[in-house]
């Protein structure tokens, strides 16, 4: 039963990430740490704390930083860039699709304070287009963890994936819940199986799934959540397989409906076996300032926002 | 000394042939830049044909300006790097010349992709920090258009480099004075582009880059300043189509391609030294 999914503690998403780098860098000398002028958000204390000649702090030039750790996996080192999600992608796009994607380079793009839940900084911080922009680039793999534990799982894992990768992760603190999952890039992650409805969430919003998933379940539904942490390359197989059984889809995302995990489900629905979709995420809109809860309420990313378009996919699908 | 001359003459017939025969592609930077990359790969350089990505244990060339691949490709070639014979491919599908450099085709020699312009010096700082943290004690090349400098990257980088002592780089500005829509001085005023690099803080050179003598010379000297916390500059003053009469010193032949008649003028001019491909 879903409601029996406890978390083990709170924390942030981005402390994962620091704790991940620290701990990777310890066994593979070859990763380096850069970053335009965020250490501290991005938690990387710790690891230029016991590695300071293997961190460079590139100062507010993140396009400088992009192209400089293209040219360090030019003599084989794993470059981390370390910066905000809107500042890793946007601003720097041109740079990731010719220094990075287009040249082939191994390097990992961290991305922290992404979507809504950054808050108070308002909508010039909180990118809502970011999957999008990454998973458009040929060769990038697109990888959004859920929760503390797999955020750090996720930042040593990348270090013996080659190839590019953008890694997505937060800034509030979150439920702790994956900590006995093991997490393997690619492979989508279940936390029930059902019949009735396949709910494909990532990031934060997985945690709010399985609360939908519970209500659900007390009313008699059959419901199977899926982490997709791994956007891209997407696990076809296993969406493919719970589609097929559910005949039913909702995605939920902390980030544009256009362009993110939503896009991706539906492309794989659409090419494989179409089924009726609703999605949960923001509707082609920019943020605003507010605490995140109050935004993921106030922009329909809500625990009840999940259950309403459970409720609607499945009668559409019976309809 | 000669020697390099008579290939330089070879580089830039590659340059006009490639171009024709393509019917499209940068002859003006190219033939601008034909004695600068004569004398590296010919002379200054350490540097293995046998390609690795890495670089290991070897110097290292980055080309930020990648549309004049003309120069690098043919430079490539009469260094070993692969076979001349498939220069006659530049442009054209399924090559492994791209209109701008590329690793995805893996064309040995290249090792990022430039022609967007302005990120070829992070890039190469990138590698020189790498070669720090790997004791190479090997140089990091590159190369730069005078119009490449409006892009704002090349100012993040060129102040990170002294920020960060990135004294294993030698970073060359083709100062040619032309750019696609006119001069520069029309179309972006540089300004006192020595004083700017001084006042960054680099070690900053001057010199002729279509007379070998003093592109050697100037080279060398770079070279006798590295490790002393800085990184070197070198402002190249080359004339736009150099080597071709009727190109030199014109923002028109930047990127247009000879037809027949203009490719036999500009060959009558050019004595070919290392045979044709």
């Amino acid at each position: 039963m879903l409601k029996e999914i406890q978390s083990t503690g709170n924390k942030d998403t981005r402390s994962g990430f620091g704790d991940g780098i620290a701990e990777v860098a310890r066994k593979n000398p070859n990763i380096v740490a850069l970053t335009a002028d965020l250490a501290g958000s991005l938690k990387l204390g710790q690891f230029i704390k016991e590695f300071p000649d293997r961190f460079f702090q590139c100062g507010i030039a993140e396009a400088n930083m992009i192209s400089i750790a293209a040219g360090l996996t030019i003599g084989g080192k794993i470059p981390y860039t370390c910066t905000f999600a809107n500042f890793s992608t946007g601003r720097v796009y041109d740079q990731i699709r010719q220094s990075v994607a287009y040249s082939g380079k191994n390097v990992k793009i961290c991305a922290s304070h992404a979507g809504l839940t950054l808050g108070e900084d308002g909508a010039t911080h909180q990118i809502l287009e970011d999957i999008g922009l990454m998973k458009m680039l040929p060769g990038m793999t697109v990888i959004v963890p859920c929760d503390y534990a797999q955020t750090k799982a996720a930042t040593e894992a990348i270090a013996d994936f080659v190839g590019p990768v953008y890694l997505r992760f937060g800034r509030p603190v979150w439920p702790i819940f994956t900590s006995d999952k093991p997490f393997e890039i690619g492979k989508a992650q279940f936390f029930s199986e059902g019949t009735d409805v396949s709910i494909f969430a990532c990031g934060h919003l997985v945690w709010y799934a399985i609360q939908a998933g519970a209500i659900l379940e007390e009313k008699g539904v059959s419901v199977e959540i899926i982490n997709m942490h791994t956007i891209k390359p997407l696990d076809e197989e296993r969406v493919i397989k719970s589609i097929r059984k559910t005949k039913c889809v909702v995605t939920a995302e902390e980030h544009n409906i256009i362009g993110g995990l939503g896009d991706a489900i539906a492309q794989c629905a659409a090419k494989n076996f179409p089924v009726p979709i609703e999605y949960v995420g923001t509707k082609d809109t920019f943020g605003e300032s507010g605490k995140p809860i109050e935004l993921l309420k106030k922009y329909g990313l809500d625990i009840p926002d999940i259950v309403a378009a459970a409720e609607k996919v499945m009668a559409r699908k019976n309809g | 000394m000669a020697e390099l001359v008579s290939i330089a003459s070879q580089i830039r017939r590659d340059i006009v042939r490639m171009v024709h025969g393509a019917n499209s592609g940068h002859p003006g930077g190219s033939l601008g830049c034909a004695d600068f990359f004569t004398a590296l790969y010919f002379n200054v350089m350490k540097h293995n044909p046998a390609f690795n990505m890495n670089a290991t244990n070897e110097d290292v060339f980055f080309l930020s300006n990648g549309h004049i691949s003309p120069v690098f490709y043919s430079t490539l070639a009469r260094s070993g790097y692969f076979s001349i014979g498939e220069l006659a491919t530049f442009r054209k599908i399924n090559s492994r010349l791209q209109g701008h450099p590329a690793t995805h085709e893996h064309l040995p020699g290249i090792r990022i992709a430039s022609g967007s312009l302005g990120q070829g010096m992070s890039a190469a700082i990138g590698a020189a920090l790498a070669k720090k943290l790997n004791n190479d004690p090997h140089i990091v090349f590159s190369l730069h258009g005078d119009g490449e400098l409006d892009e704002g990257q090349v100012w993040e980088a060129v102040m990170f480099a002294v920020h960060h002592k990135v004294d294993n780089l030698i970073s060359t500005i083709d100062w040619n004075g032309q750019q696609i829509d006119g001069p520069t001085d029309k179309v972006m005023s540089l300004g006192n582009i020595r004083q700017k690099f001084d006042a960054f803080g680099w070690t900053t050179l001057e010199m002729n880059g279509n007379n070998m003598d003093d592109v050697l010379a100037t080279l060398n000297k770079a070279k006798s300043l590295l490790g002393q916390g800085k990184p070197i500059g070198i402002l190249m003053h080359t004339v736009m189509g150099k080597g071709v009469d009727f190109m030199e010193g014109s923002h028109e032949w930047h990127g247009i391609a000879p037809n027949d008649e203009q490719l036999a003028r500009a060959l009558a001019q050019l004595p070919e030294t290392l045979g044709d491909y």
